[in-house]
């Protein structure tokens, strides 16, 4: 059984640190959302607190007592699934004197010992005994003792999230619009299933949001991924490969970009590609192993080999979750704040497996070329993203020049289409999700959340 | 041996069977029975990392992949043992043509991680050579320190490589080098130098 107990009075007064309104208008954004640390310490609650955040897939904690260490906002957590199977968030701090419990990054356990005085915890949260317990006067059985943990856990196919807000809405209705885009997502691999497999982890200096107004942009693309875009046709007959569709006129393609509320967004760019099987895999740039396997494939299962390899190559949507999550590619890509102006990023790899029994044998061989397509973009495409974040954090500190502009797409007639549900659809280059995010972390910010944490009575 | 089709511009040696085999030459190599001592044989292995090491700080692109036999892969795992790159993400695995690639990317002018470029210096030590199965190939542990330059500072990126060798007509040939990070699991700011 759980009891909550409010955390109370903790909360920065976010609320009233700014006029928000003026922070964050129509068009534009003051430069402090970017590099304000006072800003920052409010969202830590405002945001990280008070939403449903990304902590960890179910394929990272696929058995009882598994474990991995992450963190909400800038709380450290332990993500496990208990003796009993039941998925939790525990807050990795001792209650003695507050000392981290877990210093793995994943492991198996069913239990905690605190390395400092040796209480230990079972991975229910539940103090299990404290030594010399004869120099204690209180009850150790009062819930106080028990390790805080995140109160609503909850998970969609296989993402788990967490927040400390007992007013936020339930998670189904938190992602609303964008599960149709993460079935999709999911359900192009067997059986509807990805299996999370290491991750290309990077880290830039500058602030968390920047990789999220990034996470829709089509804008960018030709210009801080031009390095990337000549490197992968450079052998090609036809310059096709990757986001080459990019080139030209983008917005009189057949992609788009929809908001679809609560923070989340997606970008679809599978209109741009062929509608067949191999459709996918024509367009994939050239990966270790490309030939090989294509032939390999092609001879032991013929015309089912263009499925398998489209499962190799990099589904062209970006669908991302707000505050801190993006499937793109086959990719898992998490946003982790570290401070004001330092950001981990995350990319996840996803593996297939053989749901159905239709791979066989071309398992592992069809993961190998999957893994090295995922290696692709982090290697030479992210790392110009990230440069460029780091730019934008260092032009930041011109003070006087105070605002960013997010208004692509704004005041044009008829170009930004709101459709009855609220959703907003928007040609690929268009700012219009920044603007829409962004008021929704005003929205956010405004707010005063009371968060609470739980532990085991 | 000439591949049979160009490793520059296909990639038809990244097989399973290859995945195998590379697995197996990279476990368990760096025992004390397998260990060379023989002064002359690892003062040539030396000298090769060490000429490696020279040409990446000079960014002698061409070179440097000059040192490579055909067929081969430059390697950063994710993970400290290495892992099975057919089932795990690696930092890098690049066969012949995607080592290309990457010097392509850097040459473009528009790779605006390395822009400016990183100045780099590379440290090399503790040089020790062991057997492989074959004759013709040695197993080569090394240890690495990069003071790596960029305006905002200088950092060091710090680790051992296992290089294997291989002998070709008389020159002994980088067949794989395998760069173990010592941070390799953790989140790395801008890694777009050729480490
Ligand atoms: S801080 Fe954990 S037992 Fe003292
Ligand atoms: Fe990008």
């Amino acid at each position: 059984m759980l009891e909550k107990i409010s955390t109370s009075s903790i909360r920065p007064a976010s609320a009233d640190l700014y006029d928000w309104d003026e922070l964050v208008q129509e068009d534009r954004v003051h430069r402090l959302i970017y590099t304000d640390p006072a800003i920052f310490e409010a969202e830590l609650t405002n945001i990280w607190g008070a939403v449903w955040v990304y902590l960890g897939h179910d394929s990272q904690i696929p058995n009882n007592n598994d474990y991995v260490t992450t963190r909400l906002g800038l709380r450290p957590i332990i993500l496990l699934r208990d003796s009993q199977g039941k998925i939790r968030a525990l807050f990795n701090r001792c209650t003695h004197r507050g000392t981290t419990l877990c210093r793995l990054e994943r492991g198996n356990a069913f239990q905690f010992v605190c390395p400092y005085h040796g209480w230990s915890f079972l991975n229910t949260g539940k103090l299990r005994a404290v030594p010399w317990p004869d120099g204690y006067a209180c009850d150790f059985k009062d819930a106080k003792f028990n390790v805080a943990q995140v109160p609503r856990v909850d998970s969609y196919r296989g993402f788990i999230f967490g927040t400390l807000n007992p007013d936020a809405p339930p998670l189904l209705d938190y992602l609303g619009g964008i599960t149709g885009p993460i079935d999709e997502w999911l359900d192009r691999n067997p059986g509807g299933k990805v299996v999370v497999c290491e991750a290309n982890r990077l880290k830039y200096k500058g602030n968390w949001k920047l990789a999220y107004d990034n996470s829709g942009d089509g804008y960018h693309v030709v210009f801080s991924h031009r390095s990337l875009l000549e490197m992968e046709n450079r052998l090609a007959d036809e310059a096709n490969k990757g986001m080459s569709y990019y080139k030209g006129s983008p917005d009189s393609k057949a992609m788009y970009m929809r908001y679809t509320g609560n923070g989340h967004h997606f970008k679809d760019k599978r209109p741009n590609i062929e509608k067949r099987a191999g459709g996918l895999w024509a367009v994939e740039g050239p990966a270790p192993g490309s030939e090989h396997y294509e032939a390999e494939f092609r001879r032991r299962f013929g015309a089912k080999a263009d499925d398998i390899l489209d499962l190799a190559g990099s589904e062209p949507v970006n669908i991302n979750v707000f505050p801190n999550l993006s499937l793109l590619g086959n990719h898992i890509q998490v946003f982790d704040p570290i401070s004001v102006d330092e950001t981990n990023v995350t990319w996840f790899g996803t593996r297939v497996v053989d749901a159905d029994g239709t791979l066989g044998d071309a398992l592992d061989e069809i993961n190998a070329l999957r893994m090295r397509t995922q290696e692709q973009f982090p290697n030479f495409g992210e790392v110009d993203d990230l440069a460029n974040f780091e730019e934008i954090q260092r032009g930041l500190a011109c003070l006087e020049d105070e605002w960013v502009y997010m208004h692509r797409g704004l005041g044009i007639p008829g170009r930004v289409k709101t459709d009855a549900k609220g959703e907003v659809t928007a040609p690929a280059t268009d700012e219009a999700f920044m603007r829409e995010y962004i008021h929704e972390w005003k929205r956010l910010m405004k707010a005063s959340p009371s968060l609470v944490v739980q532990r085991e009575v | 041996m000439q591949p049979a089709r160009d490793p520059s511009l296909t990639s038809y040696y990244v097989t399973d069977a290859f995945y195998r085999e590379l697995i197996a030459s990279f476990a368990d190599w760096q025992r004390d029975d397998r260990l060379i001592t023989d002064a002359a044989e690892r003062d040539r292995f030396r000298g090769l990392i060490e000429r490696e090491a020279r040409l990446l700080d000079q960014l002698d692109f061409d070179r440097w992949l000059a040192m490579y036999a055909p067929e081969c892969i430059y390697w950063v795992p994710g993970t400290p043992d290495g892992g099975d790159p057919r089932r795990e993400i690696a930092m890098s695995f690049d066969d012949r043509r995607r080592m290309e690639d990457r010097i392509y990317r850097l040459r473009t002018g528009y790779a605006w991680s390395q822009a400016p470029k990183s100045r780099t210096v590379r440290m090399i030590g503790n040089v020790e050579v062991f057997e492989e199965a074959s004759a013709n190939k040695r197993m080569v542990r090394s240890n690495f320190l990069i003071g790596e330059f960029r305006p905002d500072g200088v950092r060091f990126l710090s680790g051992w490589c296992g290089h294997r060798f291989v002998e070709r007509d008389g020159r002994w040939e980088i067949e794989v080098r395998q760069v173990n990070l010592i941070d390799c699991d953790q989140n790395l700011r801008n890694p777009s130098i050729v480490i």
